[in-house]
């Protein structure tokens, strides 16, 4: 094999234009990082690592034929749900008061991580399953798939992966077809039910969003993230204040800059300029998904690709509302830019997928 | 048939996903545009408001006190100078228990009940934020054995501070004043005056004295540094810096050694002596005594100390030369004088018979000679060598108290001299109208006589007095005594002169003048009632002695100092000014308790004139006898 050969053979199952926008996403991840982290180069190799790891994963889901992508579904959701009962026991792991973790014995591990894949995996092979005839009944059962682990998640707290989870299993049921006016009836509810829910919330996830709309309550305590992100945002101007001149960003006014508030960093250096190129790859990315979505082959595969392009489009959207302030703080990283290894692994097994709907769908129709 | 229903079917289920899918699509888009909208809100219409708001956050303005102004005497002595030292300081907030954490640092430095008190009350009168401090003026090694231990104890730390210090200490406290900690009083008068700014970060103040007086020229500029700071308020680097300019530099017409010579000359006397140059005005000494120890001040006094020198009988905090208000005695008889001679109520020729009392016209009541017996024929020349009585009542009861009142204001009497101190007070120059005014009662003709010997309702602060020494002295043109002379301005140098002190004239007939002259200078030779301490001396002295009664006598009562308690003895006064032709210098002295002018005070002033005028120092300091013992009882 020639090494042109081992080339095509290495790319043979990868979306090229997939890989060129995520490939953006991650230069200005690390560009961003070298800022955020002082100038060390601690943060950008741990970074660089994290991507390696999660493209190789990413790589073999994209060479998995589809029907072994089928096959993963209902062990992930099982296990997955298993593990969050787990968290319930003696076994999970509290920290911040939140009840998030589960300690295996070798590492401590967040299940609902798993389940940001595991749920729409699972409702879509259930919709794949019953696609002959779809009845009401089905779309009640598959939003049971999605409610029984939401409801464990949202318990821990963890309020922001728990809507995110909904979200990408509201898409599914979209995509599926429910009909409009379940969907208008569930919304009437949903507005319906907000003081109800404003009640069963946890103090610190109500102060939250009380923040949100005046953040200025509690400058110090918990408006601070709020504020200081505003600050640096809107500080940086149409040009920005310049790459490692943020003044937010060095002298530590910016709280978990590497991570959650990473945006903060990059719009307060490079300005609305920087931010309008960053919408424009998150957009190029997005774009791609739903081309992917929409040639992809068969009923699970059109769900699960439409659902993973439209939670990356709802992940990116989140932090940049929360860190500009137009959401609350939920904890929700900057997709393929905040470092972190967990998120990073979760998203590329996503566009794994995605890679693997693209490119395998000629095999499966001859 | 069925076939293409299926078929059907399943384009129709691809349209509607591709409806579903591209309705997402649009989903997505809308938040992407409204996180560009957002973005343009924030960083463009709003940029401005971030901007200062980052700005804010980042760029923190420290305040660089100036150093306070010195003050120098004539001679350039130092009377008041900074030194830096260190301290011990506690913030309150960052503590838990502050008392343990006191019981704990007195284990490495010591610490004092004193020092625990004076704390208590600055703790009471502070904010917890703020650092207090615990101990002053920590030597070197509890500096380094505090510093060894600093990390047992958070919230406590040492502080490098510039300190006040005041080298003649007690000797110039009345007149320096001292500097303290700014009070709510003081900040709330700071803001009113828009000086709040110029404040920021000084923690003292002048509080008294001539430290509170010229506290706009020793203070000085704040000077001013922008630090860009990190999120914990680190500095991270200057930015900018505008340095702070130092307080003016005071010199002050003061003479420290004659200050010292004449503090040291009342012994354990209490009481008040100011010299002043008559030409033009220049306080040259300014002692009261008691005097206190200003630093007690400045470190923030506690509440024994404080107690101590409220409620002392020595009164040390009471500026006696400003404030204490005292009967003149005899020491207005030669001003009396020139009243008899200015309304020609009197020639200078014109004898009278002294039989040792006078009674007004119509009644039987005898106002007594301190002399029994009388002095025989007494013209005015007389009346001033030996301080005659019966000439004065007389001569007051034809002058009549709206006369008297009239001419002895015009040298100052009755009225604050203007000098650059705050607190003066005025003294009281009686008059029909004040009467009215203060008892509802008309002026009595006895009333009148008694203030012709300096007694009644007159009373005279010494300051008072010396002005218008020194306005004798110098034929009737006077000055406003002031202390400052010139102003020396920290950073250029230069040195600026306080403006010429106004004059004013009281208008002596030379003639007049130089009689009067002539019999104080009498008053200091053998027969006169300062001989005793004028003799010897190489330069001609004028004065005149005077004795302030503290307990009235009753109607035929006799004057024993020796059986009245010690502080109910006469105050004792003399006035002189010498040479007599060319006066340099003019001064008043008040001996409290000390019996008679001639015997007590005398001997001071005469000390005050040799060291001004020869350059003589006295080698040991003789303290003055008590009156009672040494001298008989004239005057």
């Amino acid at each position: 094999m020639t090494k042109r050969q081992l080339l095509q053979r290495i790319m043979a199952h990868l979306d090229r234009p997939l890989l060129a926008g995520m490939g953006m996403l991650m230069a200005v991840s690390l560009l961003t990082l070298y800022s955020a982290g002082e100038h060390s180069w601690d943060r950008v190799m741990a970074q660089g690592a994290n991507i390696l790891v999660a493209l190789v994963c990413m790589w073999i889901v994209a060479n998995l034929p589809l029907h072994y992508l089928m096959r993963t579904a209902v062990p992930i959701y099982v296990v997955g749900l298993v593990l969050l009962l787990g968290v319930l026991t003696p076994l999970g792991v509290s920290s911040h008061g939140a009840k998030r973790w589960l300690n295996i014995g070798v590492a401590t591990i967040q299940p609902s991580e798993l389940m940001k894949i595991g749920v729409p995996l699972m409702m879509a092979w259930y919709f794949e399953k019953h696609e002959a005839a779809l009845r009401m009944k089905n779309y009640i059962v598959a939003a049971l798939l999605l409610l029984m682990p939401v409801g464990l998640i949202a318990k821990q707290p963890d309020l922001g992966t728990a809507l995110l989870i909904s979200a990408s299993g509201f898409y599914v049921l979209f995509l599926a077809g429910l009909s409009w006016r379940v969907m208008v009836g569930m919304l009437v509810t949903a507005i319906a039910s907000a003081p109800v829910m404003w009640k069963m919330m946890h103090e610190y996830q109500r102060h939250r969003i009380e923040m949100l709309l005046d953040p200025t309550q509690d400058a110090l305590g918990k408006g601070y993230h709020t504020i200081q992100g505003m600050i640096a945002v809107g500080s940086g101007g149409i040009l920005g204040k310049g790459y490692l001149n943020g003044t937010q960003t060095h002298l530590d006014f910016l709280p978990e800059r590497t991570t959650d508030f990473i945006f903060a960093v990059y719009s307060e250096e490079f300005g609305l300029v920087g931010n309008l190129i960053l919408l424009a790859i998150y957009f190029f990315v997005i774009w791609r998904g739903f081309v992917i979505t929409a040639n992809a082959s068969t009923y699970f595969t059109r769900l699960m690709a439409g659902s993973i392009t439209l939670t990356f489009a709802t992940y990116a959207f989140v932090n940049m509302g929360m860190v500009s302030g137009i959401l609350p703080i939920v904890g929700v990283p900057l997709p393929l830019v905040s470092y972190g290894g967990t998120s990073m692994l979760t998203l590329l097994l996503g566009f794994g997928m995605l890679m693997s709907i693209q490119t395998h769908k000629k095999l499966v129709k001859t | 048939m069925n076939r293409r229903v299926e078929l059907k079917n399943h384009q129709q289920e691809m349209f509607n996903f591709r409806l579903r899918l591209f309705i997402g699509m649009g989903f997505a888009l809308v938040l992407l545009v409204a996180l560009l909208a957002r973005f343009f809100y924030l960083q463009v219409i709003r940029h401005e408001y971030y901007h200062t708001l980052a700005e804010k956050n980042r760029i923190s303005i420290m305040p660089i006190v100036p150093n306070r102004g010195l003050i120098l005497d004539r001679n350039g002595v130092v009377l008041a100078h900074n030194f830096s030292g260190y301290t011990l300081e506690i913030t309150p907030s960052k503590v838990k228990d502050v008392q343990a954490t006191i019981n704990e640092l007195s284990r490495i430095v010591d610490i004092e009940p004193r020092d625990r008190k004076r704390f208590r009350k600055l703790q009471a009168e502070s904010h917890d934020f703020e650092t207090l401090m615990i101990r002053s003026r920590l030597t070197d090694e509890e500096v380094a054995r505090f510093a060894a231990q600093q990390y047992r104890f958070p919230g406590v730390e040492i502080k490098a501070r510039l300190f006040r210090d005041y080298p003649f200490s007690d000797k110039t406290a009345h007149l320096l004043g001292y500097i303290g900690r700014i009070n709510q009083a003081d900040q709330d008068k700071l803001e009113e005056n828009d000086q709040a700014a110029n404040y920021r970060g000084t923690d003292y103040i002048g509080k008294t004295g001539l430290e509170q007086y010229y506290e706009d020229e020793l203070h000085g500029r704040t000077g001013i540094e922008q630090v860009e700071v990190d999120s914990a308020g680190r500095a991270v680097r200057i930015i900018s810096r505008t340095p702070p300019v130092s307080g003016n530099t005071l010199i002050l017409s003061i003479d420290a050694k004659l200050q010292e010579i004449a503090e040291q000359s009342f012994g354990d006397h209490r009481g008040a002596l100011v010299a002043i140059d008559p030409n033009n005005g220049e306080v040259l000494a300014f002692v009261s005594k008691p005097g206190f120890d200003p630093s007690l001040f400045v470190d923030g006094i506690d509440a024994d100390s404080w107690k101590e020198l409220n409620e002392s009988p020595d009164h040390p905090l009471n500026n006696r030369v400003l404030r204490g208000q005292y009967p003149s005695g005899s020491t207005i008889k030669p001003f009396m004088a020139l009243a008899g001679l200015y309304y020609k109520v009197r020639s200078p020729t014109q004898a009278i018979s002294d039989p040792g009392y006078f009674t007004l016209p119509g009644s039987s009541h005898h106002y007594r000679d301190w002399k029994p017996g009388g002095h025989g024929m007494v013209d005015m020349f007389k009346s001033i060598v030996v301080s005659c009585d019966t000439y004065y009542y007389g001569l007051a009861t034809e002058l009549g108290i709206d006369r008297i009142y009239s001419y002895l204001s015009g040298f100052g009497f009755g009225r604050k001299t203007g000098i650059d101190l705050d607190g003066e007070t005025s003294g009281l120059l009686p008059s029909q109208e004040w009467k009215q005014k203060h008892f509802k009662q008309k002026w009595y003709a006895g009333d009148t006589v008694s203030v012709g010997i300096g007694q009644g309702y007159s009373l005279v602060t010494p300051l008072q007095l010396a002005m218008a020494t020194a306005t004798l002295a110098n034929g009737g043109i006077g000055y406003h005594p002031h202390l400052l002379m010139e102003v020396k301005n920290s950073s250029t140098g230069k040195v600026r002169k306080v403006d010429d002190p106004q004059a004013f004239d009281v208008r002596i007939d030379p003639e007049n003048l130089d009689l009067v002259k002539r019999a104080m200078q009498a008053v200091t030779q053998p027969g006169g009632t300062a001989a005793q301490a004028s003799a010897g001396a190489p330069y001609t002295i004028a004065g005149k002695t005077g004795t302030a009664q503290v307990v009235g006598m009753k109607q035929g009562e006799k004057y024993d100092a020796s059986k009245l308690d010690e502080r109910h003895r006469d105050h004792a006064w003399f006035i002189a000014f010498a040479p007599v032709d060319k006066p340099r210098i003019a001064i008043a002295v008040l001996v409290e308790n000390g019996g008679h002018g001639g015997g007590t005070a005398a001997p001071i002033a005469r000390r005050v004139m040799d060291y001004y005028l020869l350059g003589k120092v006295p080698d040991v300091p003789k303290v003055a006898e008590p009156a009672a013992s040494a001298v008989p009882v004239v005057d």
